[in-house]
């Protein structure tokens, strides 16, 4: 056995489930598809983390991965997980259809991504007129005309600070209503430079060597009418990162993995946290919640597999 | 000064000497935001794989940014980080906003084995 525990996800969840299980003596390695931190890092500011006053996203996961691996933690980063075999009493993990590690126990804490609207030229103009970060990409658009994508707090909070730099914002939503608390709409609807769109989407995106034009589709009455437009920003919420599992692990209907109060997932020695299980509110406090609780609860199962070992 | 573990292309004459000297040189000219540290964190891991390449980072709101800001292969780039590869001091591919490790890796292997 290479390892008592592998943690699948370097968020929140998959660090602090890291901190917990090294700290207990529990040998564990921390694989991750992308760089540490998750969704962490796509945060400029927390401000509601508690014990810490406004710390970056970026930040606060380096000091998270220092303290896992103060404890022992190993952690592998910008890899590809490419089979998992679960089932097993020993469980084991292939990352980049070489390298094979094995363990008594896997934490899921595979975190979730940026939803795209995955209609036709959204990847050809991604970086090139199409934006999911309004701070990092919006002086571009310095007095040029945009839309935004979405009803949530995040549109809705995005588009008024984006009208810092554009001449004008439409914001497109599926629904006709926003699912934004109230005063973010009122924000949104009290700002001269904004216009609404409702129960429509951008079913295409045109350009050349940057986008022109999107099909505005109306989701009542099918009609689709051409805009032209400087820039797209896109916020309509995230998906669970659990595709590789929905073969193995019980989901739900969002892709959501369904856990008991322990964490465990329908396999024996399979638990999950963090933002890929099914729950209401995500938050870095509610996955750090979470592999906490998952961690505590694998470190009694490792010790019970391993007295069962002995036992034997 | 980006708080990366990257080289970092300090001026405008840093940045020549440095694509005249190098056959392979990777440049990702971004911030510390969010589309910008995947980059940054992908060219930190595959650097000792790339003994090949040079990797740099170009921090986006220098003066000196210039140099990559208005190369005419960024025109139409909306997005940061603005990321390029130069073989032998010309631009043989440009990127902009986040990539993954694949989309990078499947560049240099195109463009520098």
């Amino acid at each position: 056995m290479d390892y008592d525990v592998i943690v699948i996800g370097g968020g929140a969840a998959g660090l602090t489930a890291g901190i917990y299980l090294s700290r207990a003596k529990v040998k564990t390695l921390i694989l991750n598809e992308g760089t540490i931190g998750g969704q962490m890092v796509l945060t400029h500011e927390i401000a509601n983390y508690p014990g810490v006053e406004n710390v970056s996203g970026y930040e606060l996961s380096n000091i998270m991965k220092k303290q896992a691996k103060s404890f022992g933690c190993e952690i592998k980063a910008n890899l590809r997980v490419t089979n998992l075999q679960l089932q097993d009493e020993i469980k084991s993990v292939e990352v980049n259809s070489k390298d094979v590690y094995t363990a008594n126990a896997v934490i899921i804490a595979t975190g979730g991504k940026s939803r795209t609207l995955g209609v036709p030229g959204e990847n050809i103009f991604k970086g090139k007129g199409i934006s999911y970060c309004a701070t990092c990409d919006g002086d571009f658009f310095q007095d040029k005309e945009i839309i935004v994508v979405g009803g949530g707090n995040s549109a809705l909070e995005e588009a008024v600070s984006l009208t810092k730099y554009a001449s004008k914002v439409t914001i497109v939503h599926q629904f006709d209503h926003f699912q934004a608390v109230e005063h973010a709409i009122l924000e949104a609807q009290n700002n001269p430079k904004i216009d609404f769109i409702m129960e429509s989407t951008i079913s295409h995106f045109y350009g050349d060597e940057k986008l022109h034009e999107v099909d505005i589709k109306n989701l009542t009455t099918g009609e689709i009418t051409p805009k032209e437009i400087d820039g797209v920003f896109v916020f309509i919420g995230y998906v669970p990162n659990t595709e590789k599992l929905k073969d193995t692990i019980r989901l739900n209907s969002f892709g959501e993995i369904i856990v008991n109060q322990n964490y465990e997932t329908n396999i024996k020695g399979v638990f999950a946290a963090g933002d890929s299980i099914q729950k209401k509110y995500r938050q870095i406090t509610t996955a750090v919640a979470d592999g906490t609780i998952a961690a505590l609860n694998v470190i009694e199962y490792v010790n019970i597999q391993k007295k069962e070992l002995t036992e034997v | 000064m980006l708080r990366t573990n990257l080289t970092h292309i300090t001026s405008e004459e840093d940045f020549s000497k440095q694509i005249n000297d190098n056959e392979n040189v990777m440049v990702c000219c971004g911030r510390m935001g969010p589309m910008c540290i995947p980059v940054y964190g992908i060219m930190e891991e595959i650097e000792p794989q790339y003994s090949n390449v040079k990797f740099f980072d170009l921090e986006f709101d220098a003066p000196h940014s210039h140099v990559i800001r208005n190369l005419p292969e960024c025109r139409g780039f909306y997005g940061i980080p603005f990321t390029i590869y130069f073989k032998n001091g010309k631009v043989v591919k440009a990127t902009s906003s986040i990539q993954s490790m694949e989309q990078v890796t499947s560049i240099l292997d195109e463009q520098f084995k």
